[in-house]
């Protein structure tokens, strides 16, 4: 049994880092990311790990210099969150394209205006087609382990995609836990050095980056949208693997009370275990409720959430996020379109709740169910619904 | 190259589309981009390689006897031969169909 310590989650997160033994790190601190790269900056400054650590002025230049890197063969991590995610945003898609497997971690804070430092999920929303591996957290210990096997799937030659931790600014970064560490020398078991497949070599010189020509760069996008899909196997034997050592598993869907359920909630990241306390109060009033945590963002595992709401009459997501404009959150939008196909499908509605950092309490999901519950029995009389906006 | 980029099925395309053949540039004739072309007054021509040391595409090439022409799979029509060329006895001349 590995110990049991308390600690902040993003310095937790730092030390899977460490564990993982990264070997370049190049980042810009943005809150609320900013714990762990400046743990990780204080970690190689005192020679607790063997790492390149490149300062660099923006966030744009912070990725970009993860390219270089990852391209040398060197394993990479940076953090983000934010404005910084969307200062990113033209390099993230050429280190998927370029098959770099970077590892960030995203802090989840709303995108400004107006400014705001608090969370929501509306920064990886609009980086949600970058061709990356994305996968939500909702406590201390998924950030800590994640942020481990994010090396091994990211890294396993079938794979060579770029990938994020989701995690949520404040809420969760910045809370203490207690939590299980793994010890290096089962982190080293689990995790061997990284050998790129491709790298920058004088003796064997290569393009990369090279110009797609109208004749091959559907091919390419192909091959990326092939490869990003078919990595579903790897991330699922990474994670069973590390189920095994650690004793703690994870799905690409979570279930919570789904047995007989008639009304699923849908949640991502930390809501999730606030909504399991309001499905524990709604179950033991008698209401035929489950809790579902969409883990896996992308690949999307399409098959897994159909199979999860098989026999449910009504499907409730709940979205951290606003597609301003179009059909509610990204979520929802998502997962009807899913779960259409299904037959007989269930009904789906969309709340957005919790934007800029505004408080979700249990009660919110109870609201949320009842309110969903009448709306279901009639023809909905909205689009979506924005939870909690006054006025 | 192997073959022509047309012929690649989405299986083919190299990891991370890298190239790992050297001087694979040389098989995109960009020549047919361009709207005029250099054209040199050999009468007038010092033969001191300036236009030749100038061509961002490498498309100038040096012939017998010092003198210097173009090759018109790789030239873009540019003009900074014409331009820069000591004595002006480069003149762009326009394409026609």
């Amino acid at each position: 049994m590995a110990k049991r310590v308390g600690i902040e989650v993003s310095l937790a997160v730092s030390h899977a880092v460490q564990l993982a033994r990264a070997e370049a790190i190049a980042a810009y601190p943005i809150t609320p990311q900013t714990h762990i790269v400046e743990h990780l900056s204080s970690l190689v400054a005192n020679g607790d790990l063997e790492a390149e650590f490149i300062n660099v002025e923006s966030e744009h230049s912070a990725i970009s210099a993860c390219i270089g890197t990852s391209a040398a063969g060197a394993r990479t991590y940076t953090a983000t969150s934010s404005q910084g995610l969307a200062l990113m945003h033209e390099i993230l898609f050429i280190a998927s394209a370029m098959r770099f497997p970077i590892v960030m971690t995203v802090a989840n804070r709303a995108l400004s205006g107006p400014l705001s430092i608090w969370n929501d999920h509306s920064d990886i929303m609009a980086a949600r087609d970058i061709g990356w591996i994305q996968v939500f957290v909702q406590n201390g210990q998924e950030a800590f382990d994640h942020s481990i096997m994010a090396f091994k799937i990211a890294e396993h030659r079938r794979v060579l995609l770029p990938m994020i931790v989701n995690l949520d600014g404040f809420i969760l970064s910045h809370v203490v836990e207690a939590l299980e560490f793994a010890d290096q020398d089962t982190v080293d078991r689990f995790l061997p050095p990284y050998s790129p497949w491709h790298q920058l070599d004088p003796k064997k010189p290569v393009t990369m980056g090279a110009f797609g020509m109208p004749e091959v760069f559907a091919e390419f996008k192909m091959k990326h949208q092939v490869t990003l899909m078919n990595s579903y196997d790897q991330i699922m034997k990474v994670w069973q693997e590390w189920g095994q050592l650690t004793g703690r598993a994870y799905h690409p869907v979570e279930h919570y009370k789904t047995d007989g359920a008639k009304i699923l909630l849908l949640t991502m990241g930390c809501l999730s275990e606030v909504a399991e306390i309001a499905v524990d109060e709604l179950r033991a009033a008698g209401q035929p409720v489950g809790l579902l945590k969409l883990r896996l963002w992308r690949p999307f595992p399409f098959a897994a959430l159909r199979e999860a709401v098989y026999g449910a009459e009504l499907v409730i997501v709940c979205d951290r996020a606003l597609s301003v404009g179009g059909a509610g959150g990204p979520v929802l939008s998502e997962v009807r379109s899913v779960l259409y196909p299904v037959v007989p499908h269930p009904k789906v509605l969309g709340y957005v709740i919790g934007l800029g950092g505004r408080d979700v309490p249990p009660e919110a999901f109870k609201e949320i169910f009842f309110q969903a519950q009448a709306e279901a029995e009639q023809e909905p009389s909205e689009e979506f619904y924005m939870y909690g906006v006054r006025g | 190259m192997t073959k022509p980029l047309e012929d690649f099925t989405w299986q083919e395309i190299e990891l991370g589309g890298i190239l790992r053949e050297p001087g694979s540039a040389r098989d995109y004739k960009v020549g047919d981009w361009k709207s005029q072309h250099p054209v040199w007054t050999k009468s007038h021509c010092i033969r001191c390689g300036v236009c030749w040391t100038v061509c961002p595409e490498g498309a100038i090439i040096e012939e017998e006897g010092g003198y210097f022409d173009v090759n018109l799979d790789y030239c873009k029509g540019c003009g900074i031969c014409a331009r820069e060329c000591v004595i002006g006895c480069i003149s762009m001349v326009t394409e026609e169909e």
